[in-house]
């Protein structure tokens, strides 16, 4: 085993986000990393806890911490990049002494905040390794030209999350040419998509992600990969209201990064749920295809 | 002994937190004072007459004044004291200003503190001894460290009043970062060609050595008498032989070397001149790209050369020269941009420095004064300027104000309009700081002569688009985010010590501040000289400075060397270590600890003893407190002298210290 850690599905990956859940879960057991759910989580508060009250915010995300810490593991993980700042920046405001009382007045017990909280990109990265993924593909994503999207709060603020750099990240692009890929210079990797102004201010997640949809097609992207739930989502379900927004004519598939390293190694639709993707793969499939049949 | 005792108002700089009629009266008290008294300003005319007469009508032995640091006037009250008569080192000062009045506002506490540091101040004096300086000769020959603009007009102003100068140059040619400016600003003169008739004077200047390709290995002596190891780095050219003729290089096989003189915007070859009115012109091989060094064959340039000037065999070679003094003018360095990631990090080819665009506008340069993008060779529509590229960010460690860069980029955009009528350039700032002489209006050219359309904001992020950029900040006066499309992207990157700057300050035994600059001796008064006699500073070594302001201390510098120099002999201190011969039992143990090497033994009736070579000493007091048996002791700070101090202050009521 490469690891037992406490899971955090978060709110997302039981809803819109369920096949970045299950793909996640499905390649962690392929490469021996053994993920126990969190008792009993609740929600991290996404963004609007912490508009409200920092204390409260993180205590929401404290209790995540404390249920975590009844469990023999090695850290704490999460798919999501929200829910990670939530833990991560929790976690990190509780090294203040007189903060960290003030939230376990709210709490059940004492947190003792000794578990390390990282993304699951970090430990697929960093723990796992590229080589030791790329050893274990069966099915390599040849011809595949990915532009990889972090999201803007991956890797940022930079002394919070503490992983990769934090204007041009690489680990998701290491992870894809591991699997065969051919990964874009993509500029925007740590560009903001709008996130949850898709309600608020339709129009500016219209701006904001049709400029990755633009920029992706700008360097010749196939699909784009991504590792968050409201990233992947204002690109994809909102893809055809940005294109009659600027009378644009995107077709651009937007995976989870989990899903295609799952493809790679091999992995079936009931691990993946390709299908519960807007703008079908196929047509970054085919397109994966036209290259090969063109270099061979 | 009859002591006296001055304690000073300093107008209300110590009066205002510091009871001093009081002070004056405890002093009264207190053993061998037989005179106290306050005084408005102790180091005024009157006040200084003061002390004088005080002297004269009451006899005095010794006088202590309780005022400033002693860095301050020391000196005015030794010589005060001398012209009374008196030893000058019959004399102490208590600081009750820095120490005191500036740091504590309860009256009360700092009185009793004033009278507490008075009153060590007195018991030292009751045990000083007159002291007498020896003279010794200098070497009235001068060192100028850095071949740059300030270098160059210390050496030439120190030659040219007769001294004998030796001007050492890390690179293979002197001119520093203004011989790679193609014009200067306010009055876009020829760089080169007002720099280059400085130049030739340097080499052809009777009283000047110069040493190209020369570093500083280590620095020993003091002031009058310096001795200093250099190293020549080796060329693999003998440049006795060599003409500058150029033959070389145009045979050079291996073309693909980085150019440092063109900050890497095209490249050069492995034997090269650096620029055409390079002092000395004479080439050099860069050992990393030529071929016969790396693989052993080739030697075209061997072949070629008409006067059989290349040594390939040649090593570096360690040279020693004696100077009386030295001018340190070695510049500063730019801030490396690729820190910043939003900026690209160094990823984009057409995101370069603002030194690197100077290179493409200068006729010399490797594009012949034509703006060319780097990746494509095509004439820039667009150029966005970026301002405070690693000045005034504590985020990059450098918070301060690199002082030119508004005024470089004003140039570069009115240049950029001359050179493409067509381009349109944009400039993003935080505030334009442009003080000097017709620096603001020539600020004010760039923006209603030329054009340039200033953005005041910053910029968050640049990106590629297509063969273009995208350049997003915002504008902070309107309040607005901001997008360009630039086909050129210039970062006025910021000016930092030059590398090496620190390691450079311990061999000469000056200071530097967190950053890398030298210190000042003191930052109004003694701007070019430094805390270590004999060492002065020119230029931006000791902080960001524009040329004329570099110039300006060159020739400041060269004038302290000149006064320096105007006398035959100089005074040793004093307050050096003395060993009693008698209590010394030559354990060796003084030789061992002394920093400067000070310290010789000697044989004294068959009996080993130690020495001290006064010349050398710096009166540090390592070797005083290494000594087993105190036989060793520093002059004006023997151990009898500081455990007075030490008695007075502890035999203070406890009551009153201690409530």
């Amino acid at each position: 085993m490469s690891g037992t850690y406490a899971y955090y599905p978060g709110c997302s990956g039981l809803g819109t986000s369920v096949e970045y859940d299950l793909s996640t879960r499905a390649i962690c057991r392929e490469l021996g990393i053994e993920l126990v759910d969190i008792p009993d989580w609740s929600c991290c508060g996404s963004t609007p806890a912490h508009t409200v009250d920092h204390t409260l915010s993180c205590a929401l995300s404290a209790r995540n911490i404390f249920q975590a810490e009844s469990l023999d593991v090695d850290g704490i993980i999460t798919p999501c990049p929200s829910c990670l700042t939530n833990l991560k920046t929790a976690s990190h405001r509780m090294q203040n002494d007189a903060f960290k009382a003030r939230v376990e007045r709210l709490l059940d017990g004492p947190v003792e905040n000794r578990l390390p909280i990282m993304s699951v990109l970090q430990v697929l990265f960093e723990t796992i390794g590229p080589a030791a993924i790329a050893e274990k593909v069966t099915e390599p994503l040849t011809g595949l030209r990915l532009a990889p999207y972090y999201g803007c709060i991956m890797n940022r603020p930079p002394e919070i999350m503490d992983f990769d750099d934090c204007e041009n990240p690489v680990a998701m692009d290491e992870l894809m040419t591991a699997l065969g890929a051919d990964v874009a210079p993509f500029p925007l990797k740590v560009e903001c998509c709008g996130a949850s102004f898709g309600v608020a201010r339709k129009d500016m997640v219209m701006k904001l992600s049709g400029r990755l949809l633009d920029l992706a097609e700008d360097v010749s992207a196939h699909a784009m990969v991504t590792a968050c739930p409201l990233c992947q989502m204002n690109l994809d379900l909102r893809q055809k209201q940005i294109n009659s927004a600027h009378k644009a004519k995107h077709r651009m598939p937007v995976f989870y990064y989990t899903q295609l390293i799952g493809k790679a190694l091999g992995m079936g639709e009931e691990s993946l749920m390709l299908d519960k993707l807007i703008v079908p793969p196929s047509v970054a499939f085919r397109k994966m295809d036209e290259v090969r049949r063109s270099a061979s | 002994m009859k002591i006296g005792v001055f304690v000073c108002h300093c107008g209300s700089n110590i009066a205002g937190t510091v009871d001093v009629a009081t002070v004056a009266a405890e002093a009264q008290k207190m053993p061998d004072v037989a005179f106290a008294s306050d005084t408005m300003y102790a180091c005024s005319e009157p006040g200084q007459e003061g002390i004088i007469e005080a002297i004269k009508e009451h006899g005095l032995d010794g006088v202590v004044v309780a005022s400033c640091t002693p860095r301050m006037h020391e000196p005015t009250f030794r010589k005060a004291v001398e012209r009374a008569g008196l030893n000058r080192y019959m004399f102490e000062m208590a600081n009750i200003r820095e120490h005191v009045s500036w740091i504590g506002k309860d009256t009360e506490a700092n009185t009793r503190k004033a009278i507490d540091l008075v009153s060590m101040a007195a018991a030292k004096l009751s045990r000083n001894k007159s002291l007498t300086p020896k003279k010794f000769d200098i070497n009235k020959r001068v060192m100028i460290i850095g071949g740059g603009v300030a270098g160059i007009q210390a050496a030439l102003d120190c030659a040219d009043g007769g001294l004998e100068v030796v001007l050492v140059e890390k690179t293979s040619s002197i001119g520093g970062k203004m011989s790679k400016l193609d014009k200067t600003f306010p009055t876009i003169d020829c760089s080169s060609c007002i720099l280059g008739p400085k130049m030739v004077d340097i080499s052809q200047h009777p009283n000047i050595t110069l040493y190209a390709s020369t570093e500083v290995i280590g620095v020993t002596g003091y002031v009058g008498n310096f001795t200093v190891d250099l190293n020549r780095k080796t060329s693999y050219v003998d440049w006795e032989a060599c003409t500058g003729c150029g033959l070389c290089m145009e045979k050079c096989p291996s073309k693909k070397t980085h150019d440092t003189f063109n900050e890497g915007v095209g490249t050069t070859t492995a034997i090269n001149i650096p620029f055409p009115q390079a002092i000395p012109k004479k080439a050099s091989i860069n050992a990393d790209s030529c071929i016969k060094l790396t693989k052993g064959k080739c030697g075209v340039c061997e072949k070629i050369c008409p006067t059989q000037a290349i040594r390939f065999e040649q090593t570096d070679e360690t040279v020693v020269e004696s100077v009386g003094a030295v001018v340190v003018a070695t510049g500063y360095d730019l801030f490396d941009y690729t820190r910043y990631g939003e900026y690209g990090g160094g990823r984009y080819t057409d995101v370069i420095t603002s030194l690197q665009y100077e290179r493409l506008l200068s006729a010399s340069g490797p594009t012949g004064g034509h703006i060319k993008r780097p990746s494509d060779g095509k004439e820039p529509q667009n150029i966005v300027f970026i301002q405070c590229v690693g000045s005034r960010d504590k985020s990059v460690g450098r918070p301060y104000c690199s002082g030119f860069c508004c005024m470089y980029t004003a140039k570069q955009a009115i240049l950029t309009k001359d050179h493409l009528p067509e381009s349109q350039s944009y400039v993003f700032y935080m505030d334009i700081r442009a003080p000097g002489k017709q620096y603001d209006e020539f600020t004010r050219r760039a923006m209603e002569e030329y054009e340039t359309k200033y953005v005041r904001g910053r910029v968050s992020m640049i990106y590629p688009k297509g063969d273009r950029y995208v350049v997003r900040g915002a504008d902070t006066l309107m309040g607005s985010a901001v997008e360009i499309e630039a086909d050129l992207v210039v970062l006025a990157v910021g000016a930092e010590a030059a590398q090496g700057a620190p390691q450079l300050a311990e061999k000469l035994r000056i200071s530097y501040d967190s950053f890398g600059f030298y210190m000042e001796s003191h930052p109004k008064l003694r701007p070019v000289e430094t805390n270590t006699a004999g060492v002065y500073l020119a230029g931006a070594c000791q902080g960001p400075k524009d040329i004329p302001s570099s110039v300006g201390q060159g020739s400041a510098a060269a004038a302290k060397v000149l006064s320096l120099f105007s006398k035959d002999q100089l005074e040793s201190d004093p307050q050096i270590s003395e060993v009693d011969i008698k209590r010394c039992i030559g354990c060796g143990k003084c030789i061992e600890t002394c920093p400067f090497g000070a310290i010789e033994e000697i044989d004294f009736r068959g009996q080993p003893k130690a020495n001290v070579i006064e010349t050398i000493c710096q009166g540090c007091g390592i070797c005083t407190s290494t000594c087993p048996q105190g036989a060793i002791q520093l002059q004006h700070f023997t151990d009898n002298q500081i455990l007075a101090e030490v008695n007075a202050l502890c035999q203070q009521s406890m009551q009153q210290n201690y409530e």
